[in-house]
């Protein structure tokens, strides 16, 4: 771990104004990623982990109101102006949303949707753009990448679609790619192969690479860090295998117990997590998993905890009553 | 007709407007047309066909409140009597229509199957004939008068009106409400009268103020045309006209039946849109 | 796909005899003597009946509608009472400058309306797209002949840019036919252009929730790429389906228009017929009218179907 990070956020707050209020979609949220490297992004829906990922690229609603830094490259990305944002996204910054049905166009050829990006970025002309395009296709697993090019998004599956996207996302070569639940759409037949995918690219490529999820499982083995989000806030961070071997917030844990276990007997209930997440329009003190956590206490209710350190190893977690480091 | 149809229907789409004060003023400023209008042979107005040739299109003055046209007869009064002429037709044509095309539209969006594919076929013959065409044609062959006026834009009126009216039914059709009514029993008329009609009723009055409004310029396209109520009735629509050889020397001949005529069409497209935003759950007020 | 096509053939066979049927009947039933009123003082029986029996008046109604239409199909849709031209060759000779006069209101509606309707959806809620749905509103209340009346007054009394009246032909003098139709067309157009603006405006508000414009920003594209080729096209299914109903309003507004601005199209033949009563122009320009009027519909009906494939499979 040389120099200063790819990506640095540091407090970024966004809010949004609302007809009931202004409401915290991210709340002080810290985060590093070295170049090279994969950080998972861990929470339910609505814990604000969609909306992190936009805060970085800068592309907000325009009525949200954006606190603290986005740090890429050394530079402050809310600061930047317009032009310059857009130069660096696409570019420098890539990322592929959940569901290619929705996020490729449905009027536009693939072909076009590919070669668009690049001819922007990288000042090519048209025939060397569409001979890069048939590479990326390749690239990313598509047969017979030369008849892709004049078709339509609704004539892929779901799967084919999200490797266009991907290809569109790595086509300018960025240097951090953000991966929001990539696989959530689609058939879990094919998840493993999208992710695989992304796995290799990353290699390849050398790249940093945010991977957004709520499901747990999936950050296992294929990340090098992961941060838990609940709420709009980080609750836990680590480096993966520590934070599977030695969680300290409840949250985390009731996650990881949600995940159906092929092994269990029949019938086993599923664990989950019983209460709801927060309303974000009212603001609470203390810590905003308390409610549901069992093993809440008064002070959880009153105080928020902040990020304290476990370990050297960069462990992190935001809670009163850790969890003791569990028998194996 | 097609105009009435696509006119209204991008009405109707809009989004509500706020604004109260607008919406009171619309309810006064036509309030005071209409009242005007009724109580026209009382008031102190000149009378509107005297010629007066040596008073030829002056300006404002004790006599003339608003001054004279080009034949010298007072502007004033001539509003006031033309408002009869917008309202009635105004007025009753879009009646006709709603209460012809109201229960047509009902029993086609109740019954469905022939009676509904007889209706919607004859909309459609209807609405295949631009709105101002038909209307001078018909018009032409049954003579201009303000009744014959008053029958052909009703005619005209009756297809957006029994759309409405089917729309209207077939989104209640097959509510519960009515599945219920016909469990106990009740027979069609009652369901149609008790359930659906008190139901489609404010959407087709605000639809009815729309279509007034759209009405009040045909007549008024009528009139300037010359086709429409017959001279020396004064029209707002035929006043217009007769302003345009006033334009270069006194141009509120033109302008002041114009005005009129707007302020009152617009009236009614601001309240029918009120209307029509109580009337949709959309649109309301959160 | 054929199938399509031929359903709505099929439904417009119908219609157009249906059309043709209430021209005549309107004609046909009318009060009073048609005999006598073309005749007018000059009205003697024998001269009456002679009148009669050469339009065919004396027959059975059936026949004389069937009479009348045989004719019409074949092209043949009688003779002007007062000129005696062939009613056909008279609307066929005006309808170029009907047709010219219905484009350039469109071209006008399409100019104002588009980039108006796309900067309102962008600025959705701002200063802008509050002012022009609020203009849009108040251009409802305001007819055609109102506006005509308005613009000859600032343009032709006033500033005295423009002819208020007079028609040059195309071939005689191309920049003085262009003037000639100016405050016309904007007329119309100006008519026409809050529909397609209000209708452009919220389709591409709901286009440009999708998700894939968001995809586009993120991909680092220029601001007018991603309205005018993700969001525009999208949204263009609505405005050629508008632009196609317009055509129908248009042809209503060309007669107003036509009147006022003393441009020789169609529409100012309708009235001139109306005005000299002369029954069977007025007939033969009705039936034209309204087939074309019905035709029309039945493109944008199939326009729409091939640009949207799920009309065409059924209820969308």
């Amino acid at each position: 771990m040389t120099g200063p990070p790819l990506l640095a956020v540091e407090q970024l707050s966004v809010d949004l104004p609302t007809p009931r209020g202004p409401l915290r979609a991210v709340d002080e949220v810290d985060l590093e990623l070295e170049g090279g490297r994969t950080l998972g992004i861990v929470g339910e829906s609505g814990s604000g982990k969609t909306m992190l990922s936009r805060a970085i690229l800068q592309l907000m609603p325009r009525r949200a109101r954006i606190g603290g830094r986005v740090l890429f490259d050394g530079r402050d990305l809310t600061r930047l102006d317009a032009e310059a944002l857009r130069r660096l996204r696409g570019r420098s910054i890539a990322v592929v949303f959940q569901d290619p049905m929705t996020s490729l166009n449905p009027v536009l050829t693939i072909g076009r949707q590919i070669a668009e990006t690049l001819r922007e970025h990288l000042e090519i002309d048209a025939s060397a753009a569409a001979t890069r395009a048939i590479e990326l296709l390749a690239d990313v697993g598509i047969p017979a990448p030369k008849q892709r090019l004049r078709q339509y998004p609704h004539q892929l599956s779901g799967g084919m679609r999200q490797r266009v996207a991907i290809a569109i996302a790595l086509s300018c070569e960025p240097r951090l790619l953000i991966a929001d639940e990539p696989t959530t759409a689609l058939d879990v037949t094919v998840q493993a192969q999208i992710l695989d995918l992304l796995d290799r690219e990353r290699q390849r490529r050398d790249m940093a690479m945010i991977l957004i999820t709520h499901d747990l499982g999936i950050v296992a083995g294929r990340t090098d860090e992961v941060a838990v989000m609940y709420a709009g806030r980080i609750v836990e961070r680590a480096p993966t295998a520590r934070l599977f071997k030695a969680m300290c917030m409840p949250y985390t844990e009731a996650l990881l117990a949600a995940i159906p276990k092929l092994d269990a007997p029949p019938h086993t209930p599923l664990a989950v997590i019983s209460g709801r997440p927060p309303d974000p329009t009212q603001p609470f003190r203390g810590c905003a998993f308390a409610p549901r956590c069992r093993y809440r206490a008064e002070r959880c209710a009153d105080q928020r905890p902040s990020l304290i350190p476990a370990d050297p190893s960069g462990h992190r977690y935001a809670c009163w009553h850790p969890i003791s480091p569990r028998a194996a | 007709m097609a105009a009435l149809d696509v006119e209204v229907e991008q009405i109707a789409a809009t989004p509500a407007r706020r604004g109260r004060r607008v919406f009171w003023l619309a309810i006064a400023w036509i309030a005071m047309v209409v009242a005007a209008a009724i109580a026209a042979d009382w008031l102190p107005l000149a009378s509107p066909s005297d010629i007066d040739l040596m008073a030829r299109r002056a300006g404002p003055s004790p006599d003339h409140w608003l001054g004279t046209d080009a034949l010298g007869r007072d502007i004033l009064s001539r509003l006031v009597f033309g408002a009869r002429i917008s309202l009635t037709v105004g007025l009753i044509a879009p009646l006709l229509g709603l209460f012809i095309g109201g229960p047509l539209g009902m029993l086609a969006g109740y019954f469905r199957g022939r009676i509904e594919t007889l209706v919607v076929g004859g909309i459609d013959v209807l609405l295949a004939f631009p709105p101002l065409v038909l209307a001078l044609a018909i018009t032409t062959y049954l003579g201009q008068s303000v009744l014959n006026i008053t029958i052909t834009l009703g005619i005209l009126s009756i297809p957006s009106l029994t759309r409405v009216a089917r729309a209207a039914t077939l989104s209640f059709a097959d509510r519960e409400f009515v599945t219920a009514a016909r469990a106990l029993g009740a027979s069609h008329r009652r369901i149609l009268m008790r359930e659906l009609l008190p139901n489609i009723a404010l959407p087709l009055i605000a639809f009815f103020l729309l279509v007034v409004a759209v009405i009040i310029v045909i007549e008024g396209a009528l009139s300037f045309l010359g086709l429409g109520v017959p001279a020396p009735a004064p029209s707002w629509g035929g006043m217009i006209a007769e302003g345009r050889d006033s334009l270069d020397t006194a141009p509120s001949i033109a302008f002041l039946p114009a005005g009129a005529m707007f302020l009152t069409v617009l009236a009614f497209n601001i309240i029918g849109d009120r209307v029509r935003a109580l009337t949709d759950p959309r649109q309301g007020a959160l | 796909m054929l199938g399509f096509v031929g359903r709505r053939l099929v439904y417009l066979v119908p219609v157009l005899i249906a059309v043709s049927l209430l021209t005549f009947l309107v004609a046909a039933l009318l009060p009073g003597d048609l005999a006598v009123a073309m005749l007018a003082d000059e009205a003697t029986p024998e001269k009456m009946a002679a009148l009669r029996s050469e339009m065919g008046l004396d027959q059975p109604l059936v026949l004389q509608y069937l009479h009348w239409l045989g004719g019409a199909l074949a092209g043949d849709l009688g003779r002007s009472l007062r000129t005696g031209e062939k009613v056909l060759s008279a609307i066929l000779q005006r309808l170029p400058v009907t047709l010219e006069l219905m484009l350039f209101a469109q071209l006008i509606a399409l100019a104002i309306g588009v980039p108006v309707g796309i900067l309102c959806a962008v600025r959705n809620g701002g200063a802008f797209d509050r002012l022009m749905t609020a203009i849009a509103f108040g251009k409802l209340s305001v007819p055609a002949f109102m506006l005509a009346i308005v613009l000859i007054y600032v343009f032709s009394v006033t500033l005295k840019w423009l002819p208020a009246t007079g028609y040059v032909p195309l071939d005689e003098d191309v920049v003085g036919n262009l003037r000639s139709f100016v405050l016309p067309a904007v007329t119309l157009g100006f008519g026409e252009w809050p529909v397609l603006m209000r209708v452009l405006r919220s389709d591409m508000i709901a286009t440009l929730q999708e998700d894939y414009i968001a995809m586009a920003r993120a991909k680092g594209l220029k601001r007018w790429r991603i309205l005018l080729v993700h969001a525009l096209k999208p949204s263009s299914l609505t405005l050629v389906t508008v632009t196609g109903i317009n055509i129908g309003r248009l042809i209503g507004g060309t007669v107003l228009v036509e009147t006022i601005f003393a441009l020789p199209g169609i529409g100012r033949l309708l009235i001139g017929a109306i005005n000299t009563r002369d029954f069977v122009v007025l007939q033969g320009v009705v039936l034209f009218v309204a087939t074309g009027f019905v035709l029309v519909n039945f493109v944008v009906d199939i326009l729409y179907g091939v640009l949207d494939p799920r009309i065409r499979y059924g209820r969308a």
